[in-house]
């Protein structure tokens, strides 16, 4: 087990530092001027300058408020709405359709409305972040819901459970490892649109940081505002990954063969 | 009778073709009776219980149970599935609250109830485990306990152990039997396990396929507990052979 990790840590310390030395060799090579290409050493001041001047705590704060807002309300909107499509098979597939045509669209192509109904601030990036998230998590539970074992459904109606009970003690838990998976992939297309939305509209968060930093010239703080998201976008996917493995562990769904 | 089958045929059609999966079948079945249905896969024995549960309605005749026509599930009638049903969410306590949910117990005494009948089937110091950290054998015994919880009248069980091994199995059948003869409940038991019908049964239905009927009725009037191995037994489990042509009748044909 410790040999495991042991290994792991190694390997993720060569990959990044083999990235990191053929950015500096090109760097080196002089063929790119600073301002296109910064060295890491100006990267990493960059991101203790950020760090130090308490800038990056007062993005990172607003980022996430707004990130888990519209997070929340596209768990809160897409299970209930999931589970009531999910389980009115004839509406659904009414909805389905128009569905279909409006998850494909990025989330910023709305954002001229958005601002027209919005209006600026916090909330244009709110609704951006709920509707990435929303359509992942509709779609997961809508076929969660399908997918529930029949025999659940059989052994509860045997018991003498009804709706609504019936939705919440049998049809949300046994679709739930779907939706899990479902929150999963909402949490990383979020969070990409999290830092898109405030790059159009908002004048603080994350993405204001890169667009602030793009406008003064300071590309070494682009790219130190790039690697705190991803370094940010990383740790909450593992967050969640960890609530997925514990409820495919209490729901005894086994993952052999995958690591 | 207490259950009553009068004529019961159940036909499907699928893209317009007509199957007959039960045809005409007549069952009368005394109160605390133990009966097995016996038969090979397609013979309908899995439709005649699903009549009996009320999952499923004949195309054609009636089921009564005490005199009522059988329309939809029951408290009353409660079924047990191959693959136990257990719900994977749940622990074992709370899979066996599970019938006491919809009753008006509070929780306490839900919960009370629950572990009496987790005792009974001797899984006290596997309460708070979850179902698949369970074997096979244990999970059934689960299912019993939720399904004994609720107190029903009559216990459905659809081949409950075709899913175990040998050994696991026949302890199981003892168990089965002791239960049976403790809580005094009306069971119909679904197998195609020749021995396990006439380890249990006090009555054999021996259905045969296509379409799905009952060929024959055959009484057990072993004393209980059987011996597997005794003479009676391996007697009327040649008689179920037969039934089923199973057993050559002649053997001086090959000698001539």
């Amino acid at each position: 087990m410790r040999m495991d990790i042991l290994k792991k840590t190694l390997k993720v310390v060569v990959s990044i530092s083999v990235l990191i030395g053929i950015w500096q060799l090109a760097v080196l090579s002089g063929r790119y001027e600073p301002s296109l290409l910064p060295s890491p050493a100006k990267v990493l001041e960059g991101m203790a300058e950020l760090i130090k001047d308490g800038t990056l705590f007062t993005h990172f704060r607003v980022s996430l408020t707004r990130f888990f807002i519209g997070y929340l309300a596209a768990i809160a909107a897409g299970i209930i709405l999931g589970l009531l499509l999910g389980w009115n098979k004839s509406v659904w597939s009414f909805i389905e359709p128009v569905v279909q045509v409006l998850r494909p669209v990025s989330p910023i192509a709305w954002f001229p409305f958005i601002v027209l109904w919005f209006g600026i601030g916090d909330t244009p990036a709110v609704v951006i972040i709920f509707i990435a998230g929303f359509f992942p998590i509709l779609l997961s539970t809508v076929s969660g819901v399908g997918n529930v074992d029949a025999i659940y459904l059989k052994v509860a109606d045997n018991f003498g459970i009804r709706q609504p009970q019936m939705l919440f003690k049998i049809i949300l838990p046994a679709a739930f490892p779907l939706i899990a998976n479902g929150l999963h992939l909402a949490l990383g297309s979020a969070w990409v649109f999290l830092v898109a939305g405030e790059m159009v509209g908002a004048q603080s968060g994350l993405g204001y940081l890169i667009i602030d930093a793009r406008n003064s010239l300071r590309s070494d703080l682009v790219l130190a505002g790039i690697i705190f998201i991803g370094a940010l976008g990383l740790l909450l996917d593992r967050l969640i990954k960890l609530l997925e493995t514990g409820i495919e562990k209490q729901w005894g769904i086994s993952r052999r063969g995958r690591n | 009778m207490y259950i009553s089958i009068e004529g019961a045929s159940r036909e499907y059609t699928f893209k317009g073709k007509r199957t007959v999966s039960l045809e005409k079948v007549n069952l009368q079945i005394k109160k605390g009776e133990f009966i097995c249905l016996l038969g090979p896969s397609g013979c309908g024995k899995t439709t005649l219980l699903n009549l009996i549960a009320g999952f499923d309605r004949p195309t054609s005749g009636v089921v009564k149970v005490n005199g009522e026509i059988v329309t939809k599930p029951s408290v009353d009638r409660i079924t047990i599935f191959q693959n136990y049903g257990l719900l994977p969410w749940r622990s074992v306590l709370r899979n066996v609250e599970l019938g006491l949910e919809s009753k008006n117990i509070d929780k306490k005494k839900r919960q009370q109830i629950a572990e009496e009948y987790i005792e009974l089937v001797g899984l006290s110091a596997y309460k708070k485990h979850h179902p698949s950290q369970l074997s096979g054998g244990m999970q059934q015994r689960v299912a019993l306990a939720r399904a004994l919880a609720v107190d029903p009248e009559i216990l459905l069980m659809d081949e409950p152990l075709g899913a175990l091994d040998a050994m696991t199995r026949m302890s199981m059948q003892d168990e089965i039997e002791r239960l049976w003869q403790e809580n005094k409940k009306t069971i119909i038991f679904v197998t195609h396990d020749i021995e396990e019908a006439v380890f249990l049964a006090d009555r054999i239905v021996i259905m045969t396929p296509s379409p799905g009927k009952v060929k024959s009725i055959i009484e057990v009037p072993l004393a209980r507990k059987r011996d597997r191995t005794g003479s009676d037994f391996l007697k009327i489990r040649d008689r179920v052979f037969a039934e089923f042509e199973l057993k050559p009748s002649d053997m001086t044909e090959y000698y001539l």
